[in-house]
């Protein structure tokens, strides 16, 4: 569980990033983060794994205050996958970068090696196992960048925009994928602009807006709240945008995806019969 | 009299396997709103470096075929010459800016064309206003949100007065609102202005709406070029492609069973459609 008390964090020299920020993450949740650009979102995972300590306020990561303890030690348990995998990425080939944290965690080479290859597997990387990470295209090297952070199997994983760069194939993989990863016990926090992503996946959605939670509920609910789309600087996704449009013909902006869609529209087609 | 003239076009980066672009050839009349799209790695990306000339000027490879942009052969002109021809927006616009003020960023790409200081002053307030950005002038990028950021991009590449803008994923490090924003700065361009676009967009979504052409790419060829409708038609072949939800949704419901006239591609044209026949 993830945990932030009063939560307020400021950077040398600007203002107030984080205002006062009450959340709590329970383990095997699934939360999608949005708001504006400058709203705080990577200053507030930041917080989850230690790299930032707060201001003022305190974030605790399954009890334990992140203020006694190191990003070492932290790390084990909060796996941060950085939006840029360039500020990640580091290794001469991929095979080095995905062993490089499981040599420092003081692992053995055989389980180094089985860990490393299954999770290349699973990412569609093994192709890559001995190319620079600097040569893959901006799509690849974000899938490293989270392999890097999977292989050592954290219990709460953050990703911030996982999405971007990736074309709508590898997005629906990386969709499954991290559904996967949340039922198979993981805590999955993503931070992302697509509200597509979101409206397919339906996640607990956080709004942030100028360093402060403005909204917080199931992902239908924020997403069909007019209010809540124009504070957080966020719009409609499209089948929400849809449904908005013939909500006086009795469909409901509440139904965002594709699927459940066409159920609403052929249940008020049904009922008109 | 087309503004871009493609034929044959064909690069293989230096020592990579295989072509990135491969047999392009590709007429854009003046003052259209093109959108590129395709699966990653299909040669979009390349096509805009090939449109400034940054290849094969400053990427080395193998470059075969012609590709005269407004009148210029990329072989034969420097991306100095071409971008007050052709303007490259970014991704990320912080890899674009790099001055303490928005106004100087603007004012770099008019001063070294050598304009005078009053056409330099001229075209710098022109490029603020249109793109919304003039009470920001003084500000540095680092402080401004990443909208503000995209518009001061398009701004500094507005005042070089291109006739073609092209712009590569614009909108991916935006928030949904700022982005549909930048979408409609980059339309008001084109019919206000009457500048060609190039929009490189995975987002179908967003871009369909103002688009009067869509471009699909693979494996660095071109496997469709047409209106949207007529593009998103093809379903069997946008494999991998994100047509916008509105039709994925009216596929379903016509598979179901029910008839439409036809296939929207915006969210307003299937509320028409829908709306007809849940009140009938």
């Amino acid at each position: 569980m993830i945990r932030t008390e009063g939560l307020k964090f400021s950077y040398p020299s600007a203002s107030e990033v984080l205002r006062g920020i009450d959340l709590t993450i329970g383990d095997e949740e699934f939360v999608a983060i949005m708001g504006e650009n400058g709203a705080g979102k990577t200053t507030l995972v930041k917080t989850f794994n230690g790299l930032l300590l707060p201001t003022s306020g305190r974030v605790t990561v399954d009890g334990v205050n992140t203020r006694e303890s190191s990003v070492a030690q932290l790390s084990r348990d909060v796996g941060l996958v950085f939006q840029n995998p360039d500020h990640q990425l580091f290794s001469e080939t991929v095979r080095e970068e995905l062993a490089f944290s499981l040599r420092n965690f003081g692992y053995g080479e055989d389980t180094i090696d089985r860990r490393v290859t299954s999770i290349l597997e699973t990412l569609d990387l093994s192709r890559y196992a001995d190319s620079s990470p600097f040569v893959l295209s901006g799509g690849e090297r974000k899938r490293v960048a989270l392999a890097a952070v999977l292989v050592w199997n954290p219990k709460h994983i953050i990703l911030d925009e996982p999405t971007i760069g990736q074309d709508y194939q590898q997005k629906d993989r990386l969709r499954n994928f991290i559904l996967q990863l949340n039922t198979q016990g993981k805590t999955v926090i993503t931070i992302t602009h697509d509200v597509e992503f979101v409206a397919e996946c339906k996640p607990r959605l956080i709004l942030l807006s100028k360093g402060l939670v403005i909204g917080d509920g199931p992902a239908e609910d924020i997403l069909s709240d007019e209010q809540l789309i124009e504070k957080a600087s966020l719009a409609r996704p499209q089948i929400g945008a849809l449904m908005h449009e013939l909500r006086d013909l009795g469909l409901s902006d509440r139904v965002i995806d594709v699927y459940s869609a066409e159920q609403a529209i052929l249940g008020a087609l049904g009922r008109r019969r | 009299m087309s503004i871009i003239g493609a034929s044959n076009l064909t690069f293989t980066y230096a020592g990579a396997p295989r072509s990135s672009v491969e047999d392009v050839s590709l007429e854009v009349s003046p003052g259209e709103f093109v959108v590129l799209t395709g699966p990653s790695g299909c040669g979009k990306t390349t096509v805009c470096r090939c449109l400034n000339g940054l290849i094969p000027n400053f990427y080395s490879g193998d470059f075969t075929g012609e590709l005269v942009v407004d009148g210029m052969n990329v072989k034969e002109h420097t991306t100095a010459e071409l971008s007050s021809h052709v303007g490259l927006v970014f991704q990320n616009p912080e890899n674009q800016l790099f001055s303490l003020s928005i106004e100087r960023d603007v004012a770099f790409g008019p001063e070294n064309l050598g304009l005078s200081r009053e056409e330099t002053r001229r075209r710098v307030d022109w490029a603020l206003e249109v793109t919304g950005i003039t009470d920001l002038k003084d500000r540095p990028p680092y402080e401004l949100s990443g909208g503000q950021q995209q518009r001061a991009a398009i701004a500094a590449v507005l005042a070089m007065q291109p006739k073609i803008i092209v712009l590569d994923e614009p909108t991916s490090f935006l928030d949904p609102k700022s982005a549909l924003e930048i979408l409609e700065v980059i339309s008001d361009l084109n019919k206000k202005l009457g500048i060609t676009i190039i929009l490189v967009e995975h987002r179908l979504d967003l871009a369909s709406k103002h688009a009067n052409r869509v471009i699909v790419m693979d494996s660095g060829k071109i496997v469709l070029d047409g209106p949207p409708k007529q593009v998103y038609g093809e379903q069997a072949r946008l494999i991998g492609i994100g047509v916008p939800r509105v039709i994925t949704l009216f596929n379903l419901l016509q598979k179901g069973g029910l008839e439409f006239s036809q296939t929207p591609t915006t969210v307003k044209e299937a509320a028409q459609e829908l709306r007809k026949m849940l009140s009938r």
